[in-house]
């Protein structure tokens, strides 16, 4: 097309080949990272998705043989926030988040632990969530997380101890006593699920 | 002399920095947990079906 200006270097179809089957790999990490990141499954399958594709478009600019992993949660993260500065789908984010507090509420059987550790993780400012989330979940040093997050790795390991304090602290705290349950009741159930994930390992 | 004295502080440390710990710990585990369990979810066709989609853009116009 005439109008097609952003005329790329040509490629080999042979390295296309080798990075799509390197990127297809990393399909299930980017979409981990993109849901605990934005915390609600449809908007994070959007979020990897558009994240793949930058990073397949930009094939060009990876050097092969360096860290694919890292390059591809960066495109990710820096998706993430400039979309959240588009304030992209954050009504919408809110009252999910504020309708899944009411089924985890009403339903005594929803598994208390895993949703309550999701919705404190989400009142972590953005920063130090993507930071425990990188260093804590995603097994990136705190070199590469700084890396994936464009800042210094001082800065990178007092955003992860600040967000281990303070999702320890919401989860302690009488936050989530409703509905007669005691408070702590989240942290004793992590508690005793990590017991058991420890014993089963 | 020092090791005398890094026994005398383990003794003497307090209970609830261990039970900080281990909380700090159940958390992490946790959390890597929850990541984990995404990534072993089966990947949408989408992101294929996508990928091959734009894969085969590339061949139209190379």
């Amino acid at each position: 097309m005439a109008g097609d200006s952003k005329a790329r270097p040509p490629t080999d179809p042979a390295v296309d080949e080798a990075f799509k089957r390197e990127l297809v790999k990393l399909i299930p990490h980017l979409r981990a990272f993109a849901r605990t990141l934005a915390g609600e499954p449809a908007g994070a399958d959007d979020l990897a998705q558009d994240a793949m594709m930058k990073a397949w478009d930009a094939r060009a600019s990876f050097q092969m043989g360096t860290n694919m992993k890292a390059w591809t949660f960066m495109i990710l993260r820096n998706q993430f926030y400039s979309e959240k500065r588009r304030s992209w789908r954050q009504t919408q984010l809110d009252q999910e988040a504020a309708e899944r507090t009411l089924v985890a509420v009403d339903d005594p059987e929803a598994p208390v632990a895993l949703d309550e550790l999701r919705l404190s993780l989400a009142q972590l400012p953005p920063e130090q969530r993507e930071a425990l989330i990188l260093v804590g979940a995603g097994g990136f040093a705190y070199e590469e997380a700084a890396d994936i997050c464009g800042c210094a790795v001082g800065t990178v390991k007092s955003r992860v101890s600040r967000a281990r304090r303070a999702l320890h602290a919401i989860l302690e705290d009488g936050s989530y006593e409703r509905d007669g349950s005691a408070a702590g009741d989240a942290m004793s159930s992590i508690l005793a699920d990590a017991e058991r994930l420890s014993t089963v390992r | 002399m020092i090791e005398q004295r890094a026994t005398e502080d383990r003794r003497h440390a307090p209970a609830a920095l261990d039970e900080a710990r281990l909380r700090q710990q159940a958390i992490g585990v946790r959390l890597r947990q929850m990541f984990d369990e995404v990534v072993s979810e089966p990947v949408p066709d989408e992101f294929l079906a996508i990928l091959r989609q734009a894969d085969k853009k590339t061949a139209e116009n190379g």
